[in-house]
């Protein structure tokens, strides 16, 4: 698995509100949650963010309810992956399940800086900065993890995987 | 190589002779469970995707216990989805008026969850079985939905710390006072994405019920289970209960942690959390007065015999302060029937408390005892967060039902010490 993007950076403890406002969830539609992504950290990013772009941000990203709708919005936004500090449980949970791939690295959690284009090499576990020239280690996403992300979520994968009748 | 009780239950259902904190598997689930607010949503996605049969009809427990008996229209539907899925699969373990209790009471009480067990569910509190020694973990919806097909889930494996609980128990200081202190101390994320070990001496002594309180709590400090090795009261406790074979795992000697916080108990007096986080936690004797509204005794934190029986004790002879709506709730109907049995309901009743059947009700604001705009409650719950129990300008503070039964009466929080004075 591997991305390139441009990055926009976020704080600490991003929580699911700022990523997707309580008002917006009388919808589950992803084109219509990605609409209001991260509108309540940055009222302008769904309408600069681009196919492809990267985000990262510090610690505790995720944090706060378990709404689903927090991963969906960010994925549906085209966001490619979110890279962090470290990221709240469910939120964790959640993204992998609805196949959007996240990273958990501290060196380049710190490093980052907005505008950066940043090179994502999930299998050998290493992110490259290629605007400061600088490479960080990222734990690599075990195959499984990979598969599901792939797959398009833990439902697809459950239905090619296993028997489901 | 060594392992703790966690990583041993990740382990044996991964297939795995030896697991690591961060690895992350796939794992058989022993028991899925999901409720009257999450079971919906994942029936909807059970049947987005094409399933048409879930994949072990004995192993999903559908407990609608949050808005039942069915509050208002709305969550008459979203009861009925869980209802007609439940008799359309034949699922075993679904429980419809008459037969419900609070999931968290319930599934113990039936040994629908039993030592080794590997448990998810879609309720935050799932966390509560860790007192039997079974990994149990609150999930998402599509977690839930995913397991209703395959019998799996995905975790990764948490690194634990391990609590040791010592010393002497004060007057009064009950599992709940211990618990609450805890959060207290490593705080609200305290124990983020981290399994909690409940050990010691305190808590070998410990009922069943008290270790129930703990583990509930878990999830309040962050936890991702909160488990406690399997003992004499264990097997005591699962005896004639046990629906399936349990399996018994413990914690190596030289198990590795990443911390351990050991705690005096004798230093631990009668406690609440002021509002509006778990972890704002102060002594009774130091709060000073809070003149109460409401006081709630039960749910699937403190609805069991233990807290029915302490509660009886205080209000024995007693009656409720003529300020106070006393409200109590018991987690399930056996618990309902043996309270009867005992003669317990008839001392709440003669002290003028209401005695009600088993609902998550007041606990998360949903219906049977609403906080009105500045009203203030002391509650057996588990959260105080702002409008838990009603208006987001009420207030709850969170304590034992020793405290409660007290604050009932006095119609301000303190101890059952304090009646008298
Ligand atoms: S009693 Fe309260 S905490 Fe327990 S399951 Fe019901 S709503 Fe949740």
């Amino acid at each position: 698995m591997k991305f390139t993007g441009k990055v926009w950076k976020f704080g600490n403890d991003v929580d699911t509100d700022l990523i997707i406002p309580a008002r917006y969830l009388n919808t589950s539609d992803p084109a219509e949650l990605a609409k209001h992504c991260m509108e309540d950290a940055d009222t302008t990013f769904a309408g600069k963010v681009q196919k492809g772009d990267i985000i990262v941000a510090g610690k505790n990203f995720g944090c706060g309810s378990s709404r689903e709708h927090a991963p969906v919005a960010i994925k549906a936004a085209g966001v490619a992956c979110v890279i962090a500090k470290d990221f709240a449980r469910i939120f964790y949970r959640n993204s992998f399940n609805i196949g959007l791939p996240i990273f958990e690295s501290e060196e380049a959690s710190a490093k980052i800086a907005e505008g950066d284009v940043v090179e994502i090499d999930a299998d050998k576990g290493v992110i490259k900065n290629n605007t400061k020239n600088e490479t960080y280690t990222v734990k690599p996403i075990p195959p499984f993890m990979q598969e599901l992300v792939a797959a398009g979520g833990l439902i697809a994968y459950g239905k090619t995987k296993f028997k489901i009748k | 190589m060594s392992m703790n009780i966690a990583e041993k239950i990740l382990a044996a259902k991964s297939g795995k002779k030896h697991v690591e904190p961060g690895e992350l598997i796939i794992a058989d689930v022993d028991m899925v469970l999901a409720n009257d607010i999450t079971a919906p949503i994942a029936i909807r996605e059970f049947k987005s995707s094409g399933a048409t049969k879930v994949w072990d009809r004995t192993k999903i427990a559908l407990v609608p216990d949050h808005f039942t008996p069915n509050k208002d229209i709305k969550s008459a539907e979203q009861a009925k989805i869980l209802r007609d899925f439940a008799h359309e699969q034949k699922l075993t373990h679904y429980y419809d008026q008459g037969e419900v209790g609070i999931e968290h009471a319930l599934l113990p009480e039936k040994g629908v969850v039993v030592p080794g067990d590997l448990v998810i569910g879609a309720d935050s509190h799932t966390c509560t079985y860790g007192a039997l020694g079974a990994f149990a973990t609150g999930v998402g919806s599509t977690d839930a939905a995913f397991a209703m097909m395959t019998g799996k889930a995905w975790f990764k494996v948490p690194t634990s710390i391990k609590f040791v609980y010592k010393g002497k128990l004060n007057k009064w200081v009950s599992a709940k006072d211990l618990i609450l202190y805890t959060i207290g101390d490593v705080g609200v994320d305290g124990a983020l994405y981290k399994a909690m070990e409940f050990t010691g001496p305190v808590i070998d002594k410990m009922s069943m019920d008290g270790r129930l309180t703990m583990s509930n709590m878990a999830i309040e400090a962050g936890g991702k289970a909160g488990l406690i090795n399997p003992d004499e009261i264990t097997m005591e406790y699962i005896k004639g209960r046990a629906e399936h074979k349990w399996k018994v795992y413990t914690s190596d000697k030289d198990a590795k942690y990443e911390k351990v916080i050991e705690y005096d108990c004798a230093k631990i007096e009668p406690i609440v959390s002021c509002p509006s986080l778990p972890e704002n936690t102060k002594a009774v004797s130091k709060l000073g007065k809070v003149v109460i509204d409401q006081s709630v005794i039960g749910s699937c934190t403190n609805g069991r015999m233990d807290d029915l029986r302490i509660t009886a004790k205080i209000f024995k002879g007693r009656k409720v302060n003529s300020r106070v709506r006393c409200l109590i709730f018991p987690g399930t109907r056996d618990i309902y029937t043996q309270a009867m049995k005992e003669g317990l309901v008839d001392i709440f009743m003669k002290a003028g408390a209401v005695f009600s059947m088993p609902t998550c009700g007041p606990c998360l604001g949903g219906h049977m005892g609403i906080l009105a705009k500045g009203e203030v409650a002391v509650s057996t719950t588990n959260r105080n967060f702002v409008g838990r129990m009603g208006s987001t300008e009420s207030s709850v503070y969170l304590s034992s039902p020793a405290v409660a039964a007290a604050s009932a009466i006095l119609g301000r929080i303190g101890t059952p010490d304090d009646i008298k004075k």
